[in-house]
């Protein structure tokens, strides 16, 4: 592992494993995941599989390090593989170099070419053969061990993160899994390989979340009780967790017909004062956007966490791509203002949410939160996630003599009545309308109300939160979403080669923030925008904002292959 | 959120308000409204605890006009807010209007699923077979011979929709059809529908002046039903399919099986509910 050690940035370990589907790949990448965080570090795991419901090949992908891990690496310092079937489906995704080493069973076939010609390093072991002579054996679980004992991970610590990964299966299932641990840590590989990593000396609290488990949970914390749900990779895994666990906390989650009613049916909930999201991905955004239009028009505060997969139609909904935001941005008919608030990372997936439904509460606003396949379905060691300072509480209507629902103020923002309340009864419309709340296609009434449903939202006061700024340097690279990952630790290799640069992660996309953006890029020599989609978007959006130098460049890679660092920092190195 | 004293008698007109419609002289949506109104003051709803929810067309835009909680929505989604509204305040009494066209057509797909979920709702379609508000186009309840619309010439050529039956097939537990021209059967009828605890759809022959001057002729082929109502969805359907669709009363009541949302309210900490992520080292 010298090559980890030339990099003055952090060591971190890359692993993949992969197999036909059934193998198990995801069972012991998730085992290794919980193992890993209990050894005190960090780690990100990615997921890569088919759309086959079973059957198809699938590969996960571990990135382990002492502090917080946000983007896959260049490559793979070890591969397990529990087979090949398929292996030209995922080879792209699976890089590895002439270090990288190979552990696979001699009896699934030979090493593919592809991976033969790279690297020398290979242990082969007969992972299912050794299985079967266990009762309930299984060679992923052997698999596992032995992978366990290269990387220096503890056999109680493995043991004890498959008792709590299989634990609903049984005890018969759990002794086999054990037994085949034991037999695979016990296979001592020819390569002494080691753990780079030590675990920190004092463990702070550590959380073993995804993206959209994330997502659910800052939903949650953000005060949501009324969820509408239609199922869409890869966003049903938002509402498969809201499900059980609003419950739990009072609230209620639909399963609607399609995404027009759902958009809909968070709109009544919300008129109702339940605070309100729902979860998609692209074509079910599409499908939502006349009913965000009337949430905007009628000033019902609703949520969008939209977790974005390869497109246009159908596209590769199992791999991720940063290309619904034009669609965020512009998919309003009329003239809209509404939040755009994309999650900077997994962890981040739960603070960018509950964000988003404190403000929508405060603002009488439509807020579209963008997440991605990269974010919502891979999984993390996190530090606990930390929460905005904004209360974010609506306000209401009291008792008032000729209540005005869509009143002109100051903030813009009109007091809400809740049904219930008898001094304050009126109807909501998304025909346009006066202060009263009784359509009008008056001149003057259109632009007050224009001017209001604009000024809530750009008179307010969003704070610190609306962007991270890492490093510093007179190159400056600019991102946003689960690109921001990869472009920090770009920005790192930049700076330790001796180019000072710094990152802006931008948070909030819209509204935008002109003022704080120049601040931030004002002494920038070379900037380039980074993000993950044919078109540039993001790039294409801050030249309408008028924002860049015209020496700016773009870096707009689409899916579905990871953004790397190396593809950011070899841009800066040839000059942009 | 104060009601009035449970002693006020509450009347049609404290349920009006002061907008006036937009509706043409003669429209059958006039006698709608006012039933509705009668309905509310007759069960003594408190106006707050009431919302009216629609979608667009001429009869959507009847929450405007009352004095309760309203919701003018989008063209077709008026059941979908409706059915977030009820789940997420089950003690308001949910009501939703529309017409041919916005229910039957661009709101299909609703229609069906909200028969189905069996919320208590009470839905109330007003039928012209015609949409007005972009100027007389075919509906799905349109004859497939009316050939009076630019749109389509030749006439729709096509079986017209059959509400009832549709709303049978889909699991509705109250289906009946009303009459703007027999205000009083039709009050009967939205009583009845707004007290049934589960979906109560109820089809209301309602004309339009403007755009089919011959529904004036209701009055006289419009008739109560011969039977009395059924519990029976075999027997249902077998009147339905019979019947000249222009027989007003209850036609299908079902004992009541609904299914609501409501979960014993459990109030875990959201501190409880993050120690599932909490790894153990």
């Amino acid at each position: 592992m010298d090559r980890k050690t030339d990099m003055t940035e952090a060591a971190t370990l890359s692993i993949a494993i992969v197999g036909s589907g059934g193998s198990g790949a995801v069972t012991t990448g998730k085992i290794l995941l919980e193992g890993i965080a209990r050894h005190g570090l960090y780690a990100l795991m990615s997921r890569s599989s088919g759309p086959q419901i079973r059957g198809g090949e699938s590969a996960v992908m571990l990135r382990i390090g002492q502090s917080s891990v946000d983007a896959l690496d260049d490559d793979f310092d070890i591969l397990l593989a529990l087979d090949w079937l398929n292996v030209e489906r995922f080879s792209d995704e699976i890089p590895v170099t002439e270090e990288s080493l190979i552990l696979h069973d001699p009896d699934k076939g030979d090493l593919p070419a592809v991976y033969a010609q790279m690297t020398h390093r290979h242990v082969a072991r007969p992972l299912e053969q050794l299985a079967k002579s266990i009762e309930n054996g299984r060679a992923n679980m052997v698999g596992l061990g032995l992978l366990a004992n290269l990387i220096g991970l503890p056999l109680a610590v493995v043991n004890a993160a498959a008792h709590d990964i299989l634990k609903h299966k049984g005890e018969v299932v759990l002794q086999a899994t054990l037994s085949c641990i034991e037999t695979g840590y016990a296979q001592t590989p020819d390569e002494t390989l080691v753990l780079p990593l030590s675990a920190p000396e004092a463990i702070t609290e550590r959380w073993n979340i995804s993206g959209n488990e994330a997502s659910g949970f800052g939903a949650l914390q953000g005060g949501v009780r009324f969820v509408a749900a239609y199922p869409i990779t890869p966003a049903s895994e938002i509402l498969e967790w809201l499900a059980p666990n609003l419950e739990q906390t009072g609230g209620s989650l639909l399963q609607a017909e399609d995404e027009l009613a759902s958009i809909n049916m968070i709109i009544g909930a919300s008129f109702g004062g339940v605070p309100s999201l729902t979860a998609t991905s692209g074509p079910g955004l599409s499908l939502m956007m006349e009913g965000l239009g009337l949430a905007v028009a009628s000033e019902t505060p609703v949520v969008v966490a939209n977790v974005m997969r390869g497109g246009p139609s159908t596209g590769i909904p199992t791999k991720s791509e940063q290309s619904d935001l034009n669609l965020a941005l512009y998919g309003f008919h009329g003239d809209a203002p509404h939040i755009v608030l994309s999650a900077l990372s997994i962890r981040d997936c739960a603070f960018t949410t509950q964000w988003a439904v404190k403000l929508t509460e405060t603002l009488q606003a439509v807020a579209i939160v963008l997440t991605d396949q990269s974010l919502g379905q891979a999984r993390a060691v996190i530090a606990p996630p930390r929460q905005p300072a904004l209360e974010g509480k609506r306000k209401l209507a009291g008792d008032t003599d000729h209540y005005q629902r869509y009143a002109l103020s100051d903030d813009a923002v009109s007091p809400m009545a809740i049904p219930g309340n008898a001094h304050c009864i009126y109807t909501a419309d998304g025909l346009e309308h006066n202060e009263q709340g009784t359509p009008s296609a008056m001149a003057t009434d259109h632009q007050q109300q224009l001017d209001k449903r604009r000024q809530k939202l750009t008179q307010f006061e969003y704070g610190d939160d609306w962007a991270e700024v890492t490093g510093d340097g007179e190159i400056c690279l600019i991102t946003w979403g689960s690109a921001t990952g990869a472009t920090r630790e770009a920005a790192q290799r930049l700076s330790q080669a001796g180019l000072p640069t710094k990152t802006l992660a931008v948070r909030l996309l819209a509204p935008f923030s002109t003022e704080r953006f120049k601040q931030v890029t004002a002494h920038a020599k070379q900037i380039l925008v980074v993000e993950q989609n044919h078109g540039g978007q993001f790039f294409e959006y801050l030249n309408a904002q008028r924002v860049l130098p015209g020496h700016a460049h773009s870096l707009a890679q689409p899916g579905p292959l990871p953004l790397r660092p190396n593809v950011i920092y070899n841009r800066v190195m040839q000059g942009l | 959120m104060h009601g009035p004293p449970p002693e006020q008698l509450l009347k049609a007109k404290d349920y009006k308000s002061d907008v006036k419609p937009i509706w043409c002289a003669g429209c059958g949506h006039f006698a709608v409204l006012s039933a509705i109104t009668k309905a509310l003051a007759h069960l003594s709803l408190p106006p707050e605890q009431v919302a009216l929810v629609s979608g667009i067309g001429c009869s959507s835009r009847l929450p405007a006009y009352t004095h309760v909680y309203g919701f003018h929505g989008i063209h077709g989604r008026a059941l979908p807010i409706a059915t977030g509204l009820k789940v997420a305040r089950p003690d308001l009494t949910v009501l939703v209007t529309g017409g041919d066209g916005d229910g039957f057509s661009i709101g299909g797909n609703h229609f069906m699923h909200a028969c189905r979920r069996n919320l208590d709702l009470t839905y109330i379609v007003m039928d012209n077979e015609v949409y007005g508000m972009t100027k007389g186009q075919a509906s799905p309840t349109t004859d497939p011979g009316w050939e009076q619309s630019r749109l389509t010439p030749h006439g729709t050529g096509l079986p017209s929709f059959n509400p009832a039956a549709i709303a049978l097939a889909a699991g509705a537990g109250f289906i009946a059809r009303g009459f703007s021209g027999d205000p009083t059967s039709l009050t009967d009828l939205l009583i009845q529908g707004i007290q049934y605890p589960g979906f109560s759809f109820i089809h209301v022959l309602s004309p339009c002046v403007t755009y089919h001057p011959e529904q004036k002729a209701w009055k006289k082929t419009v008739h109560e039903q011969s039977q009395s109502t059924t519990a029976d969805p075999v027997v249902a359907a077998q009147r339905i399919q019979q019947s000249d669709r222009m027989a007003t009363g209850l036609i299908f009541k079902a004992i009541s099986q609904v299914q609501q949302q409501q979960h014993p309210s459990k109030n875990i900490s959201l501190e409880q509910i993050s120690r599932q992520f909490v790894t153990h080292t």
